[in-house]
């Protein structure tokens, strides 16, 4: 493993502080939804009675919940590497995680007082017409509160956009184009350099659509007559929605970057193919998002095919870039299989995984007969799951680590496999129960949907064991966390812009 | 539909799981000259990237040749017979048709439209399987064209979380020879 050797500062030590506490929040917050979760798989199993309107709003704080605390925890990974290598604010940090507890009071207060279940997404014009089931307040409320959770995201983006651009110049340099287009000198930006200003470009763009969209909502709500299209705040909420999830995992997968090769002695580069991916991806995660939107048919054709297109062109990075560059990094290299080196590695599978029924699902044809089925679910709960999930994990036992030959002890490795095993599990049984047309977001399913519920509650049992147990032992060593968040020299790949 | 999908995606994420097994086997002994194997690494992944392309761009393009959207108007080209036209319209919490019986093996053209909230129009076979489904918009009409061979009892359900009793927004459809 490469060490290196800080002096650590004040400065740094807030930074410390700062990371942990973005994943303590994490933790706590994943484990209370992961409760939510399991509760409303239990409800569907008919195994617990809660009655319908429990059980939405156990939905919409679950949905919004999850969303929210992936881009938590995924921000904490990008944040603790991205430091090493440009001046990050740590009071922009802190910020955000006030404006995001904030939120999330406001959230919670405006669905468990004020009874809003309309939903994470929030379609127009579900929150403003709930048939007296909530009132408007609960509503503007809620959306209120995503709106001060996306602009503490957007502050702390604007600091990351600063910080890259005070260091390479411009953010095509951040990207690497110079040496994608021109002549590759071995100087382009080292991978989290470049993850984070991907990252950074699309959440910019993403949540200032999501915070207009809450904005007209906000204000329709109170003055109805100011009309808003349903298809244009559809398209809006989505575009916002699935470039702020997907960027968790583009956050995330840095700790796979930063940490493998410290596990396998090997580097993982930015040669001209990883650029080349990470710009792609970068125009893809922006335009592949009218696959949410297959089945509105009043939606401009070009860009439904656009969906589907991207849909399939968006897994040749993950697969070949991303997924078999850690194959490369991980054959015959000796690695030393600890905690951290193995969930960062299935996280790799995770992704990868996911990523196959999510772009048979992106196929028009197959989406006319499974969208909004539990193959939704099912999808995105296995890379999100077994991959952005157990990144964090991965990251969490790689910072909580005392030192690198600290032991695992047998509970970390049954924990390990209970979190695989039980993920594959629970994302199957939704996935089967897609392909047997099961509806998604129903708080009380057909008896014949009974079975694969049942199947699901069990895995979600088997899977929360397992996180629960990194959680605790992430909680037992808070106070032993590595000290390695000291800015590292500039390496020999990242020039100083002078000018 | 929903078979191949299972079927083409247990496969793929069992490729992928071989694929994560295979090396974490192979990760023991340690390879000290690592560029070489880069070399051959980069390669193997030439091939793998126009396997790739081969298998799934075909696929791709394959699928785009029957879209729900362009079936409407190629199948109208081709099929002289009139449609039969039910006007669908999603409320909170229930379906409004102007027509609930359909003659089998003829067409049928839903003019599907939501007069509050977002629904989805899904229709579920006599297994309840589902056949077609399209978004009910308020302000839109969707258009969604169907023949239905099979005569039974067919279902509408509500495929877009509309609120408090979203589930139970259900109706039926009989499908019957003349």
């Amino acid at each position: 493993m490469l060490t290196t050797t800080h002096t650590t500062t004040t400065d740094d030590r807030g930074a410390q502080t700062g990371v942990v506490a973005y994943l303590f929040t994490a933790a706590a917050v994943v484990l209370l939804m992961m409760l939510f979760g399991l509760l409303m798989r239990l409800e569907q199993a008919q195994l617990i009675e809660m009655g319908p309107q429990p059980f939405y709003k156990l939905m919409t704080l679950h949905g919004a919940g999850m969303v929210g605390i992936a881009g938590i925890a995924g921000a904490a990974v990008m944040w603790h590497f991205l430091r090493q290598y440009v001046a990050l604010s740590t009071g922009i940090l802190m910020t955000n995680l006030a404006l995001f507890l904030a939120g999330v009071v406001m959230i919670l207060t405006s669905v468990l007082l004020g009874d809003f279940h309309g939903a994470w997404t929030f379609l127009f014009p579900l929150p403003g017409q709930s048939m007296g089931m909530w009132s408007t307040q609960a509503a503007a409320l809620f959306m209120a509160g995503l709106l001060v959770i996306g602009v503490g995201f957007l502050l702390l983006h604007l600091d990351i956009a600063r910080a890259i651009l005070a260091r390479h110049g411009s953010l095509a340099r951040a990207l690497g184009w110079p040496q994608l287009f021109g002549r590759d000198d071995g100087k382009a930006p080292p991978p989290t350099i470049v993850a984070s200003t991907m990252v950074t470009i699309v959440n910019l763009i993403g949540l200032v659509v999501g915070a207009s969209i809450l904005t007209m909502m906000l204000v329709n709500l109170y003055v109805p007559g100011l009309q808003i299209d349903a298809l244009l705040a559809k398209g809006m909420i989505y575009f916002f929605g699935h470039v702020f999830i997907n960027a968790t995992i583009y956050m995330a997968v840095i700790a796979v970057y930063e940490i493998l090769p410290r596990y396998t002695q090997r580097p993982w580069k930015s040669n001209r193919v990883f650029l080349a991916s990470w710009s792609a991806s970068t125009l893809m995660v922006m335009f592949i998002f009218p696959h949410h939107l297959l089945m509105d048919f009043a939606f401009p054709k070009w860009m439904l095919i656009m969906g589907h297109v991207i849909g399939y062109l968006n897994t040749v990075p993950i697969l070949l870039v991303t997924g078999y560059g850690a194959l490369m990094l991980v054959y015959r290299s000796g690695i030393r299989w600890d905690m951290s080196s193995r969930l960062l590695y299935v996280s790799l599978f995770g992704w990868a995984a996911g990523a196959m029924p999510a772009f048979i699902d992106g196929t028009i044809s197959v989406n006319y007969v499974m969208h909004n089925t539990l193959w939704v679910p099912g999808h995105f709960h296995t890379y999100l799951l077994l991959g952005m999930l157990a990144m964090v994990f991965g990251f969490m036992y790689y910072l909580g680590k005392p030192d690198r030959d600290a032991p695992d002890g047998l509970l970390d490795r049954i924990a390990f496999w209970c979190y695989t095993g039980g993920t594959l599990g629970f994302a199957l049984s939704f996935l089967y129960g897609g392909k047997e047309s099961v509806a998604r977001r129903y708080a009380v399913h057909l008896p014949e949907w009974v079975p694969y519920d049942k199947a699901g509650a069990a895995f979600a049992l088997l899977l929360i064991s397992g996180a629960l147990w990194f959680m605790l032992r992430f909680f037992a060593r808070l106070g032993q966390t590595r000290h390695d968040h000291a800015r590292t020299p500039e390496p020999a790949s990242c020039p100083a812009v002078t000018a | 539909m929903q078979d191949t999908a299972w079927q083409a995606s247990l496969i793929l994420m069992s490729l992928v799981g071989l694929g994560f097994s295979y090396v974490a086997i192979q990760s023991g002994s340690r390879d000290e000259d690592y560029a070489p194997m880069q070399k051959r690494a980069y390669r193997l992944r030439l091939k793998l990237f126009w396997a790739l392309i081969l298998v799934f761009g075909p696929a791709m393009i394959y699928t785009l040749t029957d879209l729900p959207y362009a079936a409407a108007l190629a199948r109208s080209a081709q099929d002289t017979r009139t449609p039969q036209v039910i006007r669908a319209t999603g409320h909170l919490w229930y379906w409004e048709l102007s027509e609930s019986h359909i003659d089998a093996g003829q067409p049928v053209e839903f003019q599907v439209s939501a007069a509050d909230v977002n629904h989805g129009f899904g229709i579920y076979d006599p297994d309840m399987i589902l056949v077609a489904q399209v978004q009910a918009m308020p302000g839109y009409v969707n258009t969604l064209r169907h023949t239905f061979e099979r005569e039974g009892t067919y279902r509408i359900l509500c495929l877009e979380y509309c609120g408090t009793v979203h589930h139970a927004m259900m109706t039926e459809l009989t499908v019957a020879r003349r």
